[in-house]
């Protein structure tokens, strides 16, 4: 069986595993069959894909199914670009299920999400293996409305049904986009098949559409910086599970279709393109960052956090875009091994944080983290693992998101090369902008673990809080290996994405394998490398040493006594420092501009015996800027055109003759 | 052979930079007593402390955990891994080759990021004001930092310090406006990074004006030793670093011999009693700031680091 056969055989499952859940839907069984099955088929598919990837995807591998358009027929293909993508969903997809196999039993309604949680992992699979316009564009559609009904799987639950509406609303502007997109590339001959899109010459014109296109289609499920808004409110309302499949998995679904349409189906891509998705990258990395600062709820904070980190992806496929149109190859294979990269280790932690947001929402059901605290103590493996995940995710070394960061910033250096005077100015701008979002996400993970996971409890939810089950813990610790294996390892996973490279760009990143100690050597020996390895070795053999020295010749006496209060032991928890206090540093620095914030202290008159109160006006300037207008627009254009469902028959019928009137002189006038 | 001596050179960097951060930290204090007139404790006050620390029973709060046991040790590791890495008296040594200077950095990240993460786990509100103050300073620095390294970067061609080095001691480069303003970011983001005046005062005992000093209030004992410890290398690291950097002079290069060897130590000592002094008398000359006056002192660094970098373009264009 072929490669890309054997795929299409786990989407078959499953899809079939979608109609069985319908089928078992409310019998006790279905949960752990469902999510076991899934499991297995995701585990297939991931192997399936890693041979092919590992096997250096020298040859892709098509299949014709006869649906679809009647005289074109589904085509669907698997390259070394779409089995990297394949790796990252059904990784994703694996370790969801496992996570579900616990973290389903508390679910209160599963006949709501057991049918959608395969459909969602086949549709995902199918948009990156589709090799024709109109079976992407399909797959597409389908992958929105399984993750739609997973949205709306809590639908009674507050701000939920909003969350889907708005959900939907963007899903279809993003759609149409691609549609459109799509149209453009296939030409007045109309021909939808990706290879006949490849051989066709695009026009300069037609090109700046597509990608103002994709920016807008792709760019809106990925969560870029204005177009964001649906994903905050779509993620976290979604099972915890689903929310790390959605956050993890689908932004990159997003990227692969990016990718695939710029620099695989456009061919050559054009500097000035690079700039439009530098800037873009640059700003949505930020801004998601700062956003995610500012929040308090669990959930809610990650999926900012994913848009920050969707800006990296994208500043570095700028690079590379930036890079390929001048002609340097090697840069290119840098800066776009790093995206890849990125993307990888974002689809680990971000996995792995949405799963410990679950476990803590199981164990206390909270998701606000200025009622958690202390849950150190109380659920000790998930505090464990959430803390990798937050090192990792603040790129900090020896963990993997500070590889693909440090990657990306080598590409950065590499600038000076480029011809152009505005790349020159942008890029150490834009590195500037990439330095800012990791020293701010390392802010807002220490805020996010330090309320949530440190401290004292500041409720009794938090109190009473227990360790989550087998099944979560388990998926969670394989992806917390995950993640530190891919830091110390990095050399492994850049060789295994030559073959992507090589395949869009014609070149990549030199062979990392026979690098002496397992470093890694972007460019040059003299240029740069970094040894995750031998840094990890250094740092667990300085402090091992460090701890025996001193326990062995020094003192080891301890003792606990209360902490210090400098005289005044504030007795009550309320009293630490909260997410909202943590912030507030930050608060005042940036969100002062960004996002208009102000504290307003309440101070009751001497006497009265209210307490005082600070309250924190924040406002978010895309919503109010872009959306309420828009929203706005829409409400008036409804309620003006409500007058005409109230006519009489003879009015009706003179505003058809009137049209009919109208578009005959239109027709007359245009020939 | 070869590496034998390599394996020699790169343990008495380990060990230099382990003893001499101390007597570096006594002696910028020495120096900040005689300005203001006061006799000031000996030069070698540090060494005592750290032994008495070491020697004392530690004191835990009820409610802290293993991350506020282990943290100490994490920190002091990544920022001894971090200073070792950074070419003292000599370059090319066996592992320079392991982290890049934006690897050093980021190291020195997470050295903080754990240090912020124990001040938040007593629940206390001053562990809580030092912690989310320090990384407000922390997310200000980086962004000029990494435009110092790009600057750098520019001009020799690496990243890898020993190299850098290594081109700026051996080549003409020359006076350089850039590479002055680099200097100048640099000695800002460090005096933030060291927590050093104007930007947080090390010697206060004001819990409201203090960052650093707020965040490791709970720690005690042999705890304590290990983070001031970690402090002092960090003191010497951005000592080093500037002067491998910017004065490179007598500078060992690698495989030189014994004797150069020798003359780059004395003249790496030489350096950092000068770096010393003049830190020393650039905090007792200027009074600490107000912490959201913090932004613009970095704000200026970031505006240097860039306007650095944009004119090496602009000089390398003609």
């Amino acid at each position: 069986m072929s490669a890309v056969a054997l795929q299409m055989v786990c989407v078959a499952g499953l899809l079939g595993l979608a109609a069985l859940a319908i089928v078992l839907s409310r019998s006790k069984i279905s949960t752990p069959v469902i999510y076991g099955a899934t499991l297995a088929v995701s585990a297939i598919a991931l192997i399936g894909a890693l041979r092919f990837l590992l096997g250096g995807a020298a040859d892709a591998t098509t299949l014709t199914l006869p649906v679809g358009l009647p005289w074109l027929g589904a085509h669907f293909r698997l390259d070394a670009l779409a089995s990297f993508f394949l790796v990252v969903i059904n990784l994703g997809g694996a370790s969801a299920s496992l996570y579900g196999l616990g973290y389903g039993h508390h679910d209160p309604a599963p006949h709501r999400v057991l049918p959608f949680f395969p459909a969602f992992l086949a549709g995902m699979n199918l948009v990156v293996l589709a090799d024709d316009a109109f079976s992407y564009l399909l797959c597409w559609e389908f992958m929105s409305l399984a993750s739609w009904a997973l949205v709306m799987a809590h639908h009674r639950e507050r701000g939920n049904a909003r969350a889907g509406y708005v959900y939907l609303v963007m899903a279809s502007f993003g759609t149409l986009a691609l549609l459109l997109a799509f149209g453009l590339l296939a030409g007045p001959a109309g021909d939808y098949g990706f290879a006949a899109i490849r051989a066709a010459q695009h026009t300069p014109y037609a090109a700046t559409l597509v990608l103002i296109l994709m920016l807008l289609g792709a760019g809106s499920k990925a969560g870029l910086v204005p177009l964001h808004v649906w994903l905050p409110l779509a993620h976290p309302a979604a099972p915890s599970h689903v929310s790390a499949l959605m956050s993890g998995v689908m932004t990159k679904v997003a990227i692969y279709g990016f990718i695939r349409v710029m620099f695989d189906l456009l061919g050559q891509p054009s500097w000035p393109a690079s700039v439009v998705v530098l800037f873009l990258g640059s700003i949505t990395a930020v801004m998601g960052i700062l956003y995610a600062m500012m929040e308090k709820d669990l959930k809610r904070l990650l999926a900012y956090s994913t848009i920050e980190n969707i800006g990296i992806v994208f500043v570095s496929l700028g690079l590379a875009m930036a890079f390929q149109a001048n002609g340097l190859k090697a840069a290119a294979a840098l800066a776009f091994t790093a995206a890849l990269f990125h993307a990888l280790n974002h689809s680990f932690f971000k996995s792995l944080l949405f799963f410990g947001a679950g476990a803590v929402l199981t164990a206390t059901g909270e998701r606000d983290m200025d009622k958690l605290g202390g849950l150190i103590h109380r659920m000790p493996f998930t505090s464990f693992v959430v803390l990798v995940g937050c090192v990792a995710i603040s790129a900090l070394p020896p963990f993997n998101g500070f590889v693909s960061e440090w990657l990306i910033f080598q590409a950065v250096l590499q600038s000076p090369e480029l011809p152009q005077w505005a790349l020159k100015i942008m890029v150490p701008a834009v590195g500037a902008m990439l330095a800012l979002a990791a020293a701010l996400a390392a802010a807002c993970f220490v805020k996010t673990y330090g309320v949530t996971f440190l401290g004292r409890p500041r409720g009794t939810a938090a109190e009473t809080a227990h360790e989550v089950d087998r099944f979560s813990l388990a998926a969670m610790f394989i992806l917390a290996a995950l993640c530190l294996l891919a830091g110390i390892l990095p050399g492994l996973a850049i060789d295994a994405l030559a073959p992507v490279a090589a395949q869009i760009l014609g070149s990549r990143m030199p062979a990392q394998a026979g690098q002496p100690w397992l470093s890694i050597v972007p460019i040059a020996e003299g240029r740069s490398s970094y040894n995750g390895l031998l840094v990890m070795v250094f740092i667990t053999v300085a402090a091992s040493l460090a701890v025996y020295v001193i326990h062995r010749f020094a003192s080891r006496a301890l003792r606990r006594g209360p902490a210090w209060g400098c005289g005044f032991s504030d007795a009550t928890p309320a009293a630490q420092y909260s997410g909202v206090s943590f912030a507030q540093p930050i608060r005042r620095v940036f969100g002062t501009l960004l996002f208009h914030a102000r504290d307003h202290v309440e101070m009751p008159p001497p006497g009265d015996i209210r307490p005082a109160r600070l309250r924190i006006e924040l406002h978010d300037l895309v919503w109010r800027g872009i959306y309420a207008p828009i929203a706005d627009a829409v409400g008036f254009a409804s309620t003006r055109l409500n007058r005409l469902q109230f006519l009489t028959i003879r009015r009706y019928l003179s505003l058809v003759f009137a049209t009919l009137v109208t578009l005959l002189l239109v027709l007359a006038i245009w020939s | 052979m070869v590496v034998i001596s390599d394996i020699i050179v790169q343990g008495v960097q380990m060990l230099l930079v382990l003893l001499l951060a101390p007597l570096l930290t006594g002696y910028v204090r020495k120096i900040k007593a005689r300005l203001v007139r006061r006799q000031g404790a000996s030069v070698f006050q540090p060494y005592r402390d750290l032994l008495r620390l070491l020697r004392k029973e530690v004191v835990l709060a009820d409610n802290a955990s293993w991350l506020f046991r282990v943290t100490p040790y994490i920190t002091f590791a990544a920022i001894w891994v971090a200073a070792v890495l950074v070419p003292t008296f000599a370059t090319g040594l066996l592992f320079n080759w392991t982290a890049d200077l934006i690897a050093i950095v980021a190291l020195l990240g997470s050295a903080r990021f754990f240090l912020a993460l124990a001040g938040m786990d007593v629940g206390t509100s001053f562990g809580g004001i030092g912690s989310s103050r320090e990384v407000m300073i922390a997310a200000l620095a980086e962004p000029a930092m990494l435009l110092i390294v790009f600057c750098l970067a520019l001009v020799a061609g690496s990243t890898q310090l020993s190299t850098v080095s290594h081109f700026l001691a051996s080549s003409y480069v020359g006076l350089r406006v850039s590479l002055g303003m680099a200097l100048v970011a640099l000695f800002m983001v460090a005096i933030a990074e060291n927590a050093r005046i104007p930007v947080d005062n090390p010697a206060t005992h004001l819990e409201l004006t203090m960052v650093h000093e707020a965040m490791i209030l709970e720690y005690s004992g042999r705890h304590l030793a290990m983070i001031e410890l970690g402090a002092f290398l960090k003191l010497l690291l951005y000592v080093s670093l500037i002067a491998c950097v910017f004065f490179p002079w007598q500078i060992a290069l690698y495989g030189s011999g014994a004797l150069s060897y020798a003359i780059g130590a004395g003249a790496y000592i030489v350096k950092l009693a000068l770096a010393g002094f003049l830190l020393a008398l650039f905090e007792t000359a200027t009074a600490k700031m107000r912490v959201f006056r913090v932004p613009q002192f970095l704000g200026a660094a970031f505006m240097l680091g860039l306007l650095g970098t944009l004119l090496l373009f602009v000089s390398r264009s003609f």
